[in-house]
């Protein structure tokens, strides 16, 4: 156990920016859960006469159109966005591992066809895809959270599927198999833990690709509608007034989408380090 | 000649291995599309307040009324004869709506790619030569920031900064400058156009518009470009014939593109393929910030007003697309590595 301690305090030594990462999304969580407690204003009133006013010491990243405080529809949004983003990610992680791994357990026939239906899904414009599912389904926050999970899904089955076939005839499966365990047992209970660390990382990577698709979303006007905040409707909200030089509008949630995802991302390679010091590129 | 007849066959094998992913879009949209809400009929009937043996006439008309596998194998055979519907906001035939755009969403995407891959492969190569150096860490953090900065953010950032602020970029809507005539309908790529036609400063003009859009997407697939370049770099440079070239004294250059560069292309290759299809999809956030007239916008109003035929026709379009670029990715392997068509 110490010798874990001494390897994970050895690589956030060496990268110093995992620490950073952590620190960062220790400050999302935190916004998120007690948002409503921080927030300066009220992020939903409007006051027209206080309409666009650049970042001051009373609003300090101004306020937008309706005279609504950014800084404080930012931190509303934080919980929002996150949520989204977890919850797509673990959808499609639970359902990814799941089919994954039983295709790479089984091999055969099956997996070949899960193999090439998800490589025709990889290469297929997944963001595509995801608009016109919301369409189909209609726009809620479940559909973008649905729409989400499912193009994330093909990585998770691909991933799963990898790494589970390359460890379904090591000695210990074949010693599972030998005690009698059923199939669903050894990819449950012996295949599927051992492939987590590797899938850690791919969920860190994944929820900032999850933030900006759902963003995506929401910036073309599918999925969450106008009066919530939300970092991709804030932006295309914002959008209308660059021309007449209102950055503040964009630049801050533009700035939230872009931190969130790089601190996901910087975490996910400080995952890699820590789990899997090979794998470094 | 062997060699053609080798890379055509493998051409001709791959088109057919990919028609059943082709049909399986092809049923996939329908489905998805059959349970959009709102009733087509009601959208085409001439006035509000049509009355139910109207629209009962409009459902079959447009063969509404049959059963699902029905509606399927009707619009099957539309499919094959090249009829994708009507759009109900345009008034026109599907594919001609699409046929008009598409070249504006293909030269902002060939625009887009070039333009990636002229930055992507000398950083990334140059990250290669120097392991852990600050070429290598500045490539890094660019990488980092291109994969996190969400590609509408750019555009808008880009809009203010070169727009607004700077005043050097024209006015960020279209593809044709105010002050410019369109250039007569030759190829639809307004740069080839104007080129054609010599008419030079509507062409510098069609550039200026098409730089920021362009530079945007460009951006967002940087990232994985360049990183690949450079893993695939380093390992065609650990390789015992870059030690060999380099110990009989071959100028470095030679060395590094000639040797170097060249075996490390296959990677590269697969690499601009997945780029390309996601690229597809970024279309539709670049060009609804630029007001770009390409099939994403247009797909996109269709989708808002659930307008469902010009949405199949987008979908089925994509899809074409990606099996020609894979296709075209097929054949580049044939001609970066020859073993690559033995197998």
């Amino acid at each position: 156990m110490s010798a874990t301690v001494q390897h994970v305090v050895w690589t956030i030594r060496a990268n110093p920016v995992t620490g950073v990462a952590a620190a960062g999304l220790a400050v999302l969580l935190v916004l998120a859960v007690f948002g409503p407690w921080l927030q300066p204003h009220d992020p939903l009133a409007s006051n027209v006469s206080m309409a666009l006013l650049p970042p001051s010491s009373q609003y300090w990243a101004g306020t937008d159109q309706l005279g609504r405080d950014i800084f404080s529809r930012l931190i509303a949004a934080t919980r929002l966005d996150l949520a989204i983003a977890a919850s797509a990610v673990s959808l499609s992680f639970l359902a990814g591992t799941f089919i994954g791994s039983i295709a790479g357990y089984m091999g055969g026939r099956l997996d070949r066809v899960v193999g090439s239906v998800v490589d025709v899904l990889m290469a297929f414009p997944l963001f595509v895809m995801a608009m016109a599912l919301v369409a189909v389904l209609g726009n809620r926050v479940e559909n973008i959270i649905l729409a989400t999970a499912f193009i994330n899904l093909p990585f998770y089955i691909r991933f799963s599927r990898a790494e589970v076939n390359a460890r379904r005839g090591l000695g210990w499966v074949e010693a599972a198999r030998a005690c009698g365990d059923s199939h669903l047992k050894i990819v449950l209970c012996s295949l599927v833990p051992n492939i987590l660390p590797a899938m850690a990382i791919q969920v860190s990577l994944n929820l900032g690709w999850a933030i900006l698709n759902a963003a995506g979303l929401s910036f073309l006007g599918l999925g969450i509608t106008a009066p919530t905040a939300e970092w991709g409707i804030m932006v295309a909200e914002g959008a209308r007034f660059i021309l007449s030089g209102h950055w503040w509008l964009v630049a801050f949630p533009g700035a939230a989408l872009m931190l969130t995802v790089l601190c996901f991302n910087l975490l996910g390679d400080g995952l890699r380090d820590i789990l899997d010091p090979r794998m470094r590129t | 000649m062997r060699g053609i007849v080798r890379v055509s066959s493998r051409i001709a094998h791959r088109l057919l291995a990919s028609l059943p992913a082709l049909v399986g879009v092809l049923v996939f949209t329908f489905l998805l599309m059959r349970v959009l809400p709102g009733d087509p009929a009601v959208f085409f009937a001439s006035s509000p307040t049509a009355g139910p043996e109207e629209i009962q006439q409009i459902r079959v008309s447009m063969g509404l009324d049959r059963s699902i596998p029905e509606q399927l194998v009707l619009y099957l055979r539309d499919v094959l004869t090249g009829n994708l519907g009507r759009s109900m906001s345009t008034g026109q035939p599907v594919a001609t709506d699409l046929a008009q755009r598409l070249p504006a969403s293909l030269e902002l995407t060939l625009a887009a790619l070039v333009l990636a891959l002229a930055c992507a492969i000398p950083l990334g190569v140059m990250a290669a030569l120097r392991p852990g150096s600050a070429v290598d860490h500045g490539v890094r953090l660019l990488c980092s920031i291109g994969v996190c900065a969400p590609t509408f953010v750019c555009g808008l950032v880009l809009i203010y900064v070169f727009y607004v602020v700077l005043g050097i970029a024209p006015d960020p809507t279209g593809r044709i400058g105010a002050f410019d005539a369109p250039p007569p309908d030759i190829t639809g790529l307004l740069l080839v156009d104007y080129a054609l036609v010599g008419d030079f400063e509507s062409w510098l003009s069609a550039v200026s518009q098409l730089i920021l859009p362009a530079v945007t997407m460009a951006l967002f697939v940087l990232a994985p470009l360049a990183r690949m370049t450079r893993a695939s770099m380093l390992i065609a440079l650990g390789s015992d014939f870059i030690r060999t070239a380099r110990s009989v004294g071959l100028p470095p250059f030679k060395v590094i593109v000639g040797y170097g560069l060249r075996n490390a292309l296959l990677p590269i290759i697969t690499i601009t393929g997945v780029v390309f299809s996601t690229m597809l999809g970024a279309n539709v956030l670049v060009e609804k910030v630029f007001a770009w007239p390409g099939v994403g916008s247009y797909a996109l109003d269709a989708l808002v007003s659930s307008d469902y035929a010009p949405v199949q026709g987008f979908v089925l379009l994509m899809a074409m697309i990606f099996v020609v670029v894979n296709l075209t990715i097929d054949t580049l392997y044939g001609f970066a590595d020859p073993r690559v068509s033995l197998r």
